[in-house]
């Protein structure tokens, strides 16, 4: 999917997602809104079980709200079908967990090239990309390796090029660094920067404030509600280890 | 013995907790015992209406048949041979001599030889045949043996022609002194050598004189003559003494002696394949008892990994958690044995009566102890085999990973993983699962190449019998190979159905094993009925080679349980049908627990994945 336009990549309406009903009503995503500009890199941020992870499943096309709207490039994601959306996810989107879900018996470049060949390329295209990706994040004498004998961080950087393998419009972190170390987040932090850099729309949802520091824009959410918005300069001037306390 | 409870107790309320894959384990293991228990009892099980037959027909101990000689076939028999026999040492009464000669019988669009036999209107004191139907002989009245009569498809009253003179069919009956169709056999009869129906003839009887008027010179009249020996134990020594004082020897041209014992072994020719059936059914189903009890106990131990590991984390020792599991399958197979034990012993006489050709019934056979034994024993080596590795395995993972819920680590393949890259997305999520798990696939492939084998057996059975029909003269049903033929199909039956559990539990287990890895295929793009097809196709590639080595494997299944005879081969589009429906009952029984596997939705299942 491309996008030419200047208007928000990500665009939600009065978001939701509620679990249960009459007493038992949870409300995960309560009337979120969000607009997500071209390059922009947005942190969402929020204690444990504030409905982060729900809201990048639902701005993601994982999860289908329980009303409100998602738009992606413009296009009303909410109501699309299964098909819809799975081509969606493999053209548009690219995720990164916190568990890395990597696959236990693939190599890394075979993992990074699993998008692009469910996206129909070519294998011979979809093993140069990756090549290409992987070369990008550092880890070009690691692509035989498993996911078993990579790092912490390694696993997310690999991770990561498979989020970009099919040049996603956006890409969707969720903790990605909150099963690193320090120096295993910092080694990620600076791919992210070195993709906002290159221009990479980037949600990342984080409990980690010093990860939430990099960003262009600090959302903060409480019981699946809107807090507050503050705008960040730190992410695109500052010293990345020294904003983030990582490095000294 | 508190730690004995203890095991007892936790092994009862794992049982409580999954009754559903409890009852399947135990239909499993059931099926392959009822089958073994059928197929070791039916041995011997048809001396009980042959000797019912014998005390109610005053069956003769030995029946002597005399031809006229070869060389001058218009030469009369030696009666005054027959005389003496009748005086000889040992001998106590006599029926007959009665005229025989072979004549055509035509009945109901069939066209079969009869030997016919003369016999007095009075009843005789040694071999008066038991009627079942009808009268005994009178003017133009014949009596059809029973099983003749079966597979002719005549009752009394109906009418038959004899070397074309119609006839009525006065009644139907039975008789000790001759072996049923298609064993009827009067002379130089061998008890382990089976006859066809197409080549075999049947027995009626006939007044004296109209047997008479049957004869031709073609086939002129000779004599049956039956004995009853004042130690009826002797008639074996009796027979051959007198054959070899008078120079002949079976395959001669006589006379000939038979004595009961023979005849009696003739008689249980007509369970010999059902029972070599069965024993090989037996064997095809323990494999396949093996085979689901591998499925589900795998499936179940993978399902208990956080309880093993909680059990572990309270103290309960690696022996103990083997203990539990090993009990609670034990247990079932137990109770399998038993229900398989009381299963076959019911339904063996079923096979045997009443179209044995004997008056009665088989009664209930005795399940000696070796039988018990045995059975039990097949049943807990079905269960321990499957249980043991998964038990020690799980006794063995460390607590904290057990508690961690932490799967095992998959097989990587990396040619297969290369050549799948280059398949539409379904084959590649396909083929990529199925080599995760190349044990489970093995698994599924013998359930299938045996469940194939037995199928392909039942069309070569199919196939003998129409060649046979189309060659001979006869064109009638062989009781005995119909007798097989149900048989065959109820194991294969058996084999279909528990197949097909097997297919569904092993597609539910892979999609419980590769349930993070097909969420992860959906979020990176794989629509649903991708990753639906993909876990179906992983069970349909492994059935593909399964039904392809079945077609050779029900050669060999044949083979073994086909009971002399000549091969035959099916027509080669009944393979490519077995081989194609096979994939299409696999993928269609597949595609539900799949299709339920991929309706969880993704974030829920990649949130509750951590690993």
């Amino acid at each position: 999917m491309s996008y030419t336009g200047t208007a928000s990549v990500l665009y939600a309406r009065g978001l939701r997602k509620t679990y249960g009903a009459g007493e038992g009503l949870v409300r995960a995503v309560d009337e979120f809104d969000l607009d997500v500009a071209p390059g922009e890199t947005v942190a969402v941020t929020g204690p444990s079980g504030c409905g982060k992870s729900t809201l990048l499943h639902l701005l993601g096309g994982l999860d289908r709200p329980s009303g409100g709207e998602v738009r992606l490039a413009g296009q009303r994601i909410d109501q699309l079908g299964e098909r819809a959306l799975a081509r969606l996810r493999r053209d548009a989107i690219g995720f990164v967990f916190q568990a890395f879900h990597l696959m236990d018996e693939l190599t890394a470049v075979e993992n990074v090239e699993l998008p692009a060949l469910l996206a129909g390329r070519s294998p011979r295209a979809a093993r140069r990309r990756s090549a290409e990706l992987l070369e990008q994040v550092g880890l070009s004498n690691r692509a035989g390796h498993l996911p078993s004998a990579l790092s912490g961080g390694q696993r997310q950087r690999v991770a990561v090029a498979r989020a970009l393998v099919n040049d996603p419009l956006i890409v969707l972190a969720d903790e990605p660094t909150g099963n690193l170390d320090s120096e295993a987040t910092l080694e990620v932090l600076r791919l992210f920067d070195s993709l906002h850099e290159a221009g990479q729309t980037l949600v990342i949802i984080t409990h980690d404030h010093r990860v939430a520091a990099t960003a262009d824009r600090l959302i903060s959410m409480r019981d699946g509600a809107f807090v507050d918005e503050t705008r960040l300069t730190g992410g695109t001037t500052g010293n990345l280890g020294a904003l983030t306390g990582l490095e000294d | 013995m508190g730690r004995f409870l203890l095991v007892c107790r936790l092994a009862a309320r794992d049982l409580r907790r999954r009754p559903a894959e409890a009852v399947l384990l135990l239909l499993a293991i059931t099926a392959a015992t009822t089958t073994l228990t059928l197929g070791l009892i039916l041995h011997g099980v048809t001396d009980h209406p042959y000797q019912q037959t014998r005390a109610a027909t005053a069956g003769p101990d030995v029946m002597a048949v005399f031809y006229p000689p070869t060389s001058k076939t218009n030469s009369p028999v030696d009666l005054a041979g027959l005389t003496a026999l009748t005086r000889r040492p040992g001998v106590t009464g006599h029926s007959g001599p009665y005229p025989v000669t072979m004549a055509v019988l035509q009945a109901n669009g069939h066209t079969a030889g009869a030997e016919a036999v003369g016999r007095d209107r009075a009843p005789a004191q040694i071999d008066q045949p038991r009627l079942t139907q009808g009268s005994w002989v009178g003017d133009g009245g014949v009596v059809i043996e029973r099983s003749f009569a079966e597979a002719l498809g005549v009752h009394a009253g109906d009418p038959v022609t004899l070397n074309g003179r119609s006839f009525r069919v006065a009644g139907v009956a039975v008789t000790a002194a001759v072996p049923p169709y298609p064993q009827v056999c009067t002379s130089g009869c061998e008890p382990n050598t089976p006859r066809q129906a197409g080549s075999s003839t049947g027995l009626v009887w006939l007044t004296q004189a109209e047997t008479r008027s049957l004869a031709t010179s073609a086939h002129p009249l000779y004599y049956f003559l039956n004995l009853r020996l004042a130690d009826p134990a002797s008639s074996q020594a009796f027979a051959m003494a007198y054959m070899n004082e008078a120079g002949q020897s079976l395959g001669s041209t006589g006379p000939f002696l038979n004595w009961w014992q023979v005849i009696s072994e003739q008689d249980a020719h007509l369970v010999k394949g059902e029972q070599q059936v069965l024993v090989v059914g037996s064997w095809l189903l323990g494999v396949l008892a093996v085979a689901s009890v591998v499925v589900l106990v795998g499936g179940r131990i993978a399902d208990q990994t956080r309880r093993v590991g909680l059990l572990k984390a309270v103290g309960g020792a690696p022996e103990l958690i083997a203990a539990v599991l090993l009990t609670e399958y034990v247990a079932l197979a137990v109770l399998a044995a038993a229900a398989g034990l009381t299963g076959g012993w019911l339904a063996a006489p079923l096979l045997t009566s009443p179209g044995a050709g004997l008056v009665g019934t088989a009664g209930a056979p005795s399940v000696t102890v070796s039988t018990v034994v045995l059975v039990v024993a097949v049943a807990v080596a079905v269960a321990g085999a499957a249980t043991f590795v998964p038990a020690l395995r799980a006794a063995r993972t460390s607590t904290v990973r057990a508690l961690a819920d932490a799967a095992h680590l998959p097989r990587r393949r990396a040619r297969l993983i290369a050549v799948s890259a280059r398949l539409p997305v379904p084959l590649l999520l396909g083929l990529r699962l199925a080599a995760r798990r190349p044990r489970r696939v093995l698994l599924s492939l013998a359930s299938v190449a045996i469940t194939a084998s037995g199928i392909v057996a039942v069309l070569i059975a199919h196939a003998r019998l129409n060649a046979q029909q189309l060659s001979g003269s006869a064109g009638l049903d062989n009781p005995e190979t119909d007798r097989v033929k149900q048989v065959m199909l109820g194991v294969t039956i058996m084999l279909v159905v528990l197949a097909a559990i097997n297919a569904v539990f092993i597609t539910w287990a892979t999609v419980l094993d590769t349930r993070r890895s097909s969420a992860l295929a959906r979020a990176l793009g794989a629509t649903r009925r991708q990753v639906t097809v993909g876990l179906s196709a992983a069970q349909v590639l492994p059935a593909l080679a399964g039904a392809l080595l079945g077609v050779p494997g029900g050669f060999g299944v044949f083979l073994v349980v086909k009971h002399g005879g000549t091969m035959a081969y099916p027509p080669f589009w009944w393979l490519i049908a077995l081989v194609l429906g096979t994939l299409l009952v696999v993928a269609g029984l597949t595609a539900i627990p799949a299709g339920i596997g991929a309706r969880r939705p993704v974030a829920e299942i990649l949130q509750s994945e951590t690993t």
